[in-house]
């Protein structure tokens, strides 16, 4: 099952060709962030390792990352998708900023982008302000208490099949 | 470590330091809220209801968000705006506002500590000293690396700058009193070793800056076995190794996920308070039944003081002059803490070389100047344990473990651990360990 050299007089015990191995697999990057005013670090800690366990290489910029901090990463490191975490409560305001300088970005402008955790600072029912975002240009927002991990592995899952920006690209 | 309190001249404040040693240890302990309202006469109201709690209290001035990262415009617009802040935003209020809302509690009796969070802490210090405040508490490696991307180095700066300053309060007759937050490195699963070395570190720095009172913190963990041994570790490596007397212990009650129902909380805090007396620290930070919903208010804070000082006064403290034995975690402790002091006389940048090299090296931690190699869990008897150790000069100590990748569901158990144990828990509250086991 030699796969490189074929014109290789040299012969191996079966699996024992260096070009049996085959070569590391190549992962995509997904970005989780938090934003400028929030300092938890736990939420970004965990969503790392869970798409990690998704099949993806995590660039994880920590809590309290300025705006512009943001979008120099994002557009750097042009991942498969933008994941920003929030609990502090100011989410809602933060992401609206955010979301609009991501998009503003030519390179960034079909990536898939979410947003999730404790956005506002009133639970309940009423879900404007994540409706809102969604209008700003997030492709789907992830309220505690209303959407959660089984929704995020769906939609994550759904990413490598033909998102926009992958279409682009192969074309 | 008792000692006769010597009163400051009139007109100066108490030294923070000296007043916690004078009320805590041999069986005292000092009960401290978390507290910061951000209209002044809520803040007046909170410290007056703290100081007539039943128990030895001294107060909190928690500054709000905007101005622990610096961002003095957006707490003067949300002032201007009639915006509410999460804290009190003490360089923004004039001084006349501060000094009304210290005025009738901040005594001799009633020392004030105000509560930050900065890495860039130098216009809150300025502030402070203006108003005679003489006591704070953070930290340049814990008040950085676990919340931002303030370089490591930057923050070692301003915190070596912002200590000669306030030290300069000495030769005014006033006493400067610094708490490292070292202690309490990301709230949750770092073990217990780690957090030592980081208060004793920070302790260190701030006298090589010139302070001479100063406090060490250490935060409850996931086992009280567990944590009795290191607060008798950090205790003697501050006898060992921080060069002054005045240096007493803090203990935060669990600062990670907290449990739902009151009793669940009540039990946790309970076990802070005599994990404090058993171990012969001298003051706790509480935490209240509303912690895992929301910010408390000040009668649940009331709540929390006596309810951690009762528990204190049926803890038993140890034999005067006890420090532990040579267990684990002092070991561990004492290792990490040598090899940094090993890399440069100056603690400060012996500090950052311990974070490149990775001898220090903060579990879970993303920020840029974190290595980011070790690892932790928490075992079957409830130890908050290294998974891995990276670099850490630990090899001849812990255990090597075969290497299994911790997954989110893993990483997640580990995170709710203390709750799920005090929740579920059939001991009554206000129970003692001592009576328990």
């Amino acid at each position: 099952m030699n796969v490189g050299n074929d014109k290789s007089t040299v012969t191996y015990l079966p699996g024992c060709s260096p070009f049996d191995q085959r070569p590391p697999e190549k992962k995509e990057t997904v970005v989780v962030t938090s934003m400028a005013s929030d300092s938890h670090t736990w939420n970004l800690v965990f969503l790392q390792l869970l798409i990690e366990e998704l099949g993806f290489e995590v660039v994880n910029l920590g809590p309290c990352v300025p705006d512009e901090i943001l979008v120099d990463e994002c557009r750097d490191i042009d991942p498969v998708m933008v994941v920003i975490s929030s609990v502090n409560g100011h989410g809602h305001q933060d992401g609206l900023r955010v979301i609009e300088q991501l998009r503003a970005c030519a390179s960034l402008s079909a990536t898939p982008m979410v947003i999730g955790g404790k956005l506002g600072i009133s639970a309940g029912a009423d879900t404007t302000h994540l409706d809102q975002l969604v209008t700003a240009g997030f492709d789907a927002v992830f309220e505690d208490g209303i959407t959660g991990v089984a929704e995020f592995k769906t939609f994550v899952a759904s990413i490598p099949a033909g998102t926009p920006r992958r279409l682009q690209v192969a074309a | 470590m008792s000692q006769v309190l010597r009163y400051p001249e009139p007109g100066k404040p108490v030294d923070f330091g000296a007043f916690v040693r004078t009320m805590g240890g041999n069986g005292g302990l000092v009960v401290q809220p978390r507290m910061g309202l951000c209209v002044p006469e809520d803040m007046r109201a909170g410290l007056a209801a703290t100081k007539a709690a039943a128990a030895t209290t001294v107060g909190t001035i928690t500054l709000d968000s905007y101005t622990r990262v610096g961002d003095l415009r957006a707490a003067d617009t949300a002032l201007r705006e009639g915006i509410g802040l999460n804290g009190y935003p003490i360089v923004n209020h004039t001084k006349s506002t501060t000094r009304k809302v210290l005025a009738g509690t901040w005594d001799h009796d009633f020392p004030v500590q105000i509560r930050h969070g900065s890495a860039v802490p130098k216009d809150i210090f300025k502030a402070m000293m203006a108003l005679n405040l003489n006591a704070t508490e953070g930290g340049p490696v814990s008040y950085c690396l676990p919340y931002g991307r303030t370089p490591l180095a930057d923050s070692m700066r301003n915190w070596e700058e912002c200590c000669d300053l306030f030290s300069e309060l000495i030769e005014t007759g006033v006493e400067p009193h610094l708490e490292t937050f070292g202690g309490c490195m990301m709230g949750q699963l770092c073990p217990p070793s780690q957090l030592i070395a980081m208060s004793v570190l920070e302790a260190i720095f701030f006298v090589q800056h010139g302070l001479r009172s100063v406090s060490v913190s250490y935060a409850q963990q996931t086992n009280m076995i567990q944590d009795i041994e290191a607060v008798f570790a950090l205790r003697r490596l501050c006898a060992e190794l921080v060069p002054t007397e005045n240096c007493h212990v803090v203990i935060y009650a669990y600062m990670g996920v907290y449990p739902t129902t009151p009793d669940g909380a009540y039990r946790l805090l309970g076990q802070a308070a005599e994990l404090a007396v058993t171990t012969g620290a001298e003051r706790i930070i509480v935490k209240t039944k509303a912690e895992s919903k929301r910010i408390p208010v000040v009668a649940e804070n009331v709540e929390a003081l006596e309810y951690a000082s009762d528990v204190a006064s049926r803890s038993t403290p140890p034999a005067p002059g006890y420090l532990g034995e040579d267990s684990e975690t002092y070991l561990e402790a004492s290792a990490l803490v040598q090899a940094v002091l090993n890399l440069d006389p100056d603690v400060g940048h012996a500090l950052l070389l311990a974070f490149k090299y990775g001898y220090l090296d903060i579990p879970y931690c993303v920020h840029p100047d974190n290595m980011g190699r070790t690892r932790s869990y928490i075992d079957e008897r409830g130890w908050l344990r290294w998974s891995e150790t990276g670099s850490l000069p630990l090899a001849h100590l812990v255990e090597k473990r075969a290497a299994k990748k911790a997954t989110s569901g893993d990483l997640l158990r580990d995170l709710q651990y203390v709750r799920g144990e005090f929740d579920c828990a059939a001991w009554a509250p206000g129970m003692l360990y001592a009576e328990r086991s």
